[in-house]
């Protein structure tokens, strides 16, 4: 690590549970970040700061000007631009060193798989149900670490998934893969700091999982913005479960 | 029998299931999981899963925005 390098991230290495050794490790992790909205926007800044080396951006989606109220990491002159092409600028005048790749289209399985193979982490930052199950099978299939936010209205909703922990449960443990499309954002609002709240959880439960310390497997954490109320739920296992009962032993 | 249902207190048979609560709040439509006393019951446990006296059950209904 050069002088510059180990100044920028003096804070961190200042840290028992970091030092030089575990910046290196965030420095040579790659993140892949599913989603470049509301949550997505804390998310990648915050990574991108904390000088995880590489981030994978997939947004398909233009700036539009009803993001700007909550999606932090584009400005008002990125209306109509790619959401990735806007987020990559943003991130490079934070730290240059960063490197990005991005995912401006919407991705065949085929390659949204091997994108999750190529991360040490996978954040779930989507805006629907068929692709948070979609990430929970490849993830649970590559063993890839999931960090899964949910936020709408007033309430957020936080987990991590992770195959490669005994005992973990996966996101089809939690919610049936049926029943209704949802309420979304567009229709339904959100408040504005509240994604910023869940998107930094994430960020942060992020740097704990490439630092192989997750924290939010086997629990589901809620927040009630209008009562600023944090619930820790105990999360187990679904015995039943068709993604990770089929071939993992129970331990939860 | 008295539980808490979603912070309120209700009045529910006793030997009703998980299973049995979620067809009377009318779930089907829905994504859901349920949390009692703090952790949230597997679905495939909700047929057999009977509720005490006093539980705190909170549905707790699937988010997807991001």
């Amino acid at each position: 690590m050069d002088k510059m390098t180990a100044e920028r991230y003096a804070r961190h290495i200042r840290l028992p549970e970091i030092g030089a050794a575990g910046q290196q490790r965030l420095l040579d992790s790659r993140v892949l970040i599913i989603g470049m909205g509301g949550l997505g926007s804390p998310v990648a800044l915050y990574l991108a700061a904390a000088g995880v080396g590489h981030l994978a951006l997939a947004d398909y989606d233009r700036v539009e000007p009803s993001n700007l109220q909550r999606q932090i990491i584009h400005g008002h002159a990125d209306i109509g631009e790619l959401k990735t092409e806007s987020a990559r600028r943003s991130l490079a005048s934070i730290n240059p060193a960063l490197e990005t790749t991005c995912l401006p289209y919407e991705q065949d399985p085929t390659e949204l798989a091997r994108q999750v193979e190529l991360a040490d982490a996978v954040v779930d930052c989507s805006d629907n149900f068929p692709t948070r199950f979609l990430l929970n099978r490849m993830t649970w299939k590559a063993k890839t670490p999931l960090v899964s936010g949910a936020a709408i209205r007033w309430d957020g909703q936080l987990a991590t998934f992770d195959a490669g922990v005994a005992g973990s449960p996966c996101y089809r443990c939690l919610y049936q893969d049926d029943g209704s499309d949802g309420a979304n954002c567009a229709l339904e609002g959100v408040v504005a700091p509240l994604v910023g709240v869940i998107g930094t959880m994430q960020a942060q439960e992020t740097v704990n999982v490439l630092l192989g310390k997750p924290a939010l497997v086997g629990r589901l954490l809620l927040f009630d913005a209008r009562r600023m109320d944090w619930r820790s739920l105990k999360l187990g296992r679904n015995a039943g479960c068709p993604v990770c009962a089929a071939d993992t032993p129970q331990s939860l | 029998m008295k539980i808490w249902l979603n912070g309120e207190q209700t009045n529910i048979d006793s030997e009703l299931t998980l299973a049995d609560l979620a067809s009377q709040q009318n779930l089907d439509e829905v994504r859901y999981a349920i949390e009692v006393n703090e952790e949230i019951i597997p679905r495939s446990e909700h047929p057999t899963h009977t509720l005490n006296e006093g539980d705190k059950v909170e549905i707790v209904t699937a988010i997807g925005g991001g």
